[in-house]
């Protein structure tokens, strides 16, 4: 009986929590749609313009910008790509003969194998680094581990992998100095042409998650009922994992979903130096070619993903922490 | 661990060196020239690749288009040396007596990679969509001057101009010209040139294998060839010299040194009519007034940009679009120096001291930030007052350049004097640069267009080069050389001056050596 009351009033909490943000969610996509569309349509020149080059004639560019619909007003334009969104079908891309669907699937795969292993290692990573660290407060090993990880957090993450690729690929000829990811290739040449792109973001991203679960833990070792805990003769790891981490839990996941989610749109510097074909380098380039089905597919997945990540971060800091259900 | 990138290596090696036994009795006939092996596979990696690469040839507008191009299709002429001169291809012959209808030979059992033949009609076919503007061709403009093209028999195909063009073989060995199969409105890669498609992903990579059915004898040498982009210069030159490609071009002249200390790589220069000018609009004041155009030409330190800039891979410019080491270059026409003396005179007799004078300058126009601030330098000491406005490289094209008084531009290597001066410099040009308006310049640009005489031909270009030197708004301080990195295994490469990659062209000579 005890039991039971809690959890139904769990689920009664969290059910409406997840629904009102879904939907807030969905109207921010709407609004980030509504502002992306404004302000790439403020950038000078349009896809027919793109696409000719220097050379084109008017003739051309009128001719191209009645194919791909450009001579539309502009809020017509905006309906229809909303309409096929809302069927999902994001449309043809102004500048590849391909439609954006296509285009993004192959990338963003790479992008989530990329950023799905980067957080497999940075998670885990953070956690063991935080965790130590945090116990051992004032001692050597936290010592060492706060220089690394303000280090690591200082360093930009050009440098992180220009060095890498200067050591690893051209120096000791050990990894390949581009990420070639082609269909045919098997896991271990992936995971060897990964390698380096997954070093650095693992570096970026994991300064930042352990620092924060180490204030988050370091601030619960202070609290009285670890004392308690502590003088009842609970054994430490336990006092740590099952005492200290619930609590800990709502600021660690939000930093964590924070850096997950960049993994996947704000790797744009490490798909650019490794030449990664990610959904990064895929939304610059719609940004430089005008090709704004394109544009505004890749700035809603973003988003979206975004908003998934934070909403699932806080519905686990719900779970994890009883005081939060209230 | 450096083992395993030795094995890498080797499983390339040894497979050449089966393939180059077996070639071995195959190619023995070039005389002097170093024996050609056959096999290997190779990567190369341009500058940059995005969503709007292409198959069709007549849309190309970036090196790994065209270099994908040439891969897979032939034109009707092509130039593969430092001559320029066009020589024949997929046309037996191309011959006119008034250079206005021009009658086209086609060789013989040439087949596409679907193995359908070729025939006039898919020639036809190939220069005429050049009109339509849905093609969206990047020689629309050129293509203007087609009154008709018609077959005439199988092998046979007439081309008549609207007026006479002694360059209309030239014209047509450009990568957008090549010739694609009949009735293909988007061209998918069938083509007859030296390699088959494989695949092709834009924005990602080409590659191509050896069309073993490959019309001319001998060629393809290479097996496999992989063109993929990598914008980013410095993983680019990593990518080098970590072994993961064999070539690239666009190598900045600052990471030669990099290059060139490794023994197992090495840089080609070649030098190319690439150039970045300053351009000084004439219907405006006071970029108009002839004075303060001289005062300008006379206070660029073109050694200083050379050197300094390009590292010296450069050749330094005298004003006017030719090259020394272009056919029709007029060698009589003296040098512009350094010599403030002398503009400073200029600037008082136009009543030009103090003028306050915003240059645009963008990184879209290779060089022009740098260029820029020199002259700002030596503005200031003949009494010139210039702001340096570096603007975004994004849309530089559409909203700043031909904008505003004074900019910079930036203009490719064009094949023939003709194009350069009609897109350039001709007064009705859509991009006469610095709106100038000659009528003698524009005579001479008609006449010699139709002119058949070599000899006469380049007097007449020798004398338009003097008046756009002393006469235009355009101040050309040097040509920059065109740099492309390569694995030294990698050979047969030679610069030819119409772009890196050997003219983009470099697939179809190249062979790997251990």
């Amino acid at each position: 009986m005890a039991g039971s009351a809690p959890r139904r009033s769990t689920l009664g909490t969290i059910v409406p929590l997840i629904a009102k943000r879904v939907l807030s969610a969905l109207v921010t996509l709407l609004l980030v749609s509504v502002v992306i569309f404004t302000i790439s349509g403020l950038l000078p020149g349009d896809a027919a313009q793109e696409v000719l080059g220097q050379s084109a004639t008017p003739e051309q560019v009128t001719a191209l910008r009645h194919e791909m619909g450009l001579d539309r007003p502009a809020h017509i334009r905006y309906f229809t790509w909303l309409g096929g969104i809302v069927r999902g079908d994001p449309g043809m891309s102004y500048i590849a003969d391909m439609s954006v669907g296509e285009m993004i699937s192959s990338r963003l795969g790479n992008s989530m194998t990329l950023a799905g292993i980067t957080a497999l290692i940075s998670v885990v990573l953070a956690l063991v680094i935080g965790i130590s660290s945090a116990i051992n407060r004032g001692g050597k090993l936290d010592q060492v581990l706060n220089t690394v990880t303000l280090a690591l957090v200082a360093m930009p993450e050009f440098l992180i992998a220009t060095l890498g690729v200067f050591v690893f690929s051209v120096k000791l000829l050990w990894l390949p100095s581009i990420a070639m990811v082609s269909p045919e290739a098997s896991w271990s040449d992936m995971l060897r042409s990964l390698a380096l792109p997954i070093l650095s973001l693992t570096f970026v991203v994991v300064a930042q998650m352990a620092r924060m679960t180490r204030a988050a833990v370091a601030d619960q070792l202070d609290r009285p009922y670890v004392e308690m805990a502590k003088l009842k003769g609970v054994p430490f790891s336990r006092i740590v994992l099952f005492h200290v981490m619930p609590n800990a839990v709502g600021p660690v996941v939000n930093a964590m979903a924070l850096s997950l989610s960049y993994l996947l749109g704000g790797a744009i510097i490490i798909e650019t130096i490794f030449n990664f074909p990610g959904l990064a380098s895929l939304m610059v380039n719609a940004v430089t070619s005008r090709d704004m089905p394109l544009l505004q597919t890749c700035a809603m997945i973003f988003c979206g993903v975004y908003l998934a990540m934070v909403l699932i971060a806080d519905t686990v800091a719900i779970l994890a922490n009883p005081r939060l259900r209230a | 661990m450096i083992g395993g990138n030795l094995s890498r290596r080797d499983i390339i090696s040894t497979g050449l060196a089966g393939a180059g036994l077996l070639a071995l009795g195959g190619c023995g006939g070039e005389g002097g020239k170093p024996r050609a092996r056959r096999g290997g596979s190779i990567r190369a990696a341009t500058l940059g690749l995005s969503n709007a690469d292409t198959l069709d040839p007549a849309k190309g507008g970036t090196a790994g288009d065209y270099t994908r191009h040439f891969m897979l299709y032939n034109g009707l002429t092509m130039i593969e040396d430092d001559s320029l001169r066009p020589r024949p291809s997929l046309a037996r012959t191309i011959e006119s007596d008034d250079q206005i209808t021009w009658r086209i030979d086609l060789q013989r059992g040439v087949r596409f990679h679907d193995g359908s033949e070729l025939t006039s009609e898919d020639v036809v076919y190939s220069l005429l969509r050049h009109k339509d503007p849905l093609v969206a061709s990047k020689m629309a403009t050129v293509a203007e001057q087609f009154a008709e093209v018609r077959a005439e028999g199988r092998h046979g195909v007439i081309v008549r101009l609207t007026a006479a063009n002694a360059d209309l073989p030239t014209m047509l060995s450009q990568s957008h010209f090549l010739i694609v199969r009949n009735g293909q409105a988007a061209p998918d890669g069938n083509g007859t040139g030296p390699f088959k498609l494989e695949e092709f992903r834009p924005g990602v990579r080409t590659v191509g294998v050896r069309n073993e059915e490959y019309w001319i004898p001998g060629r393809p040498h290479l097996e496999r060839v992989e063109v993929i982009g990598i914008p980013d210069e410095v993983s680019r030159v990593n990518a080098l010299l970590s072994g993961d490609i064999q070539i690239c071009n666009a190598v900045n002249p600052r990471s030669t040194r990099r290059v060139e200390a490794d023994p197992n790589y090495a840089i080609m220069a070649t030098p190319s009519a690439l150039y970045t000018n300053l351009v000084m609009l004439q219907d405006q004041l006071p970029t108009g007034n002839p004075d303060f155009v001289q005062a300008v030409k006379l206070m660029i330190d073109r050694p200083l940009i050379k050197r300094a800039l390009f590292r010296d891979y450069a050749t330094i410019g005298n004003d006017q679009p030719i090259a020394p080491f272009q056919p029709y270059f007029n060698h009589d026409l003296p040098q512009t120096v350094l010599d403030l003396d002398k503009a400073r005179w200029h600037v008082q007799r136009g009543g030009l001291s103090g003028v306050r004078m915003p240059v645009y300058a963008s990184t879209a126009a290779e060089g022009s930030v740098d260029m820029a601030s020199v002259l700002q330098e030596y503005g200031s000491k003949v009494g010139l007052n210039f702001a340096v406005n570096r603007v975004p490289a994004d849309g530089y094209w559409s909203t700043h350049w031909m904008r505003h008084p004074m900019f910079f531009g930036n203009c490719n290597p064009r094949p023939t004097a003709d194009l350069i001066f009609s897109l350039f410099f001709d007064s009705n040009a859509k991009w006469n640069e610095s709106r100038w308006h000659n009528e003698r310049f524009d005579r001479l640009l008609i006449e010699a267009r139709g002119e058949g005489d070599e000899a006469r031909r380049g007097e007449l270009y020798g004398e338009m080069q003097r008046i756009v030197h002393d006469k235009c708004g355009v101040a050309i301080p040097v040509f920059i050389n065109l740099l492309d990195g390569y694995d030294r295994r990698l050979k047969g490469l030679r610069p030819v001056p119409l772009g890196g990659f050997m003219g983009y062209r470099f697939a179809e000579y190249v062979w790997w050596e251990d």
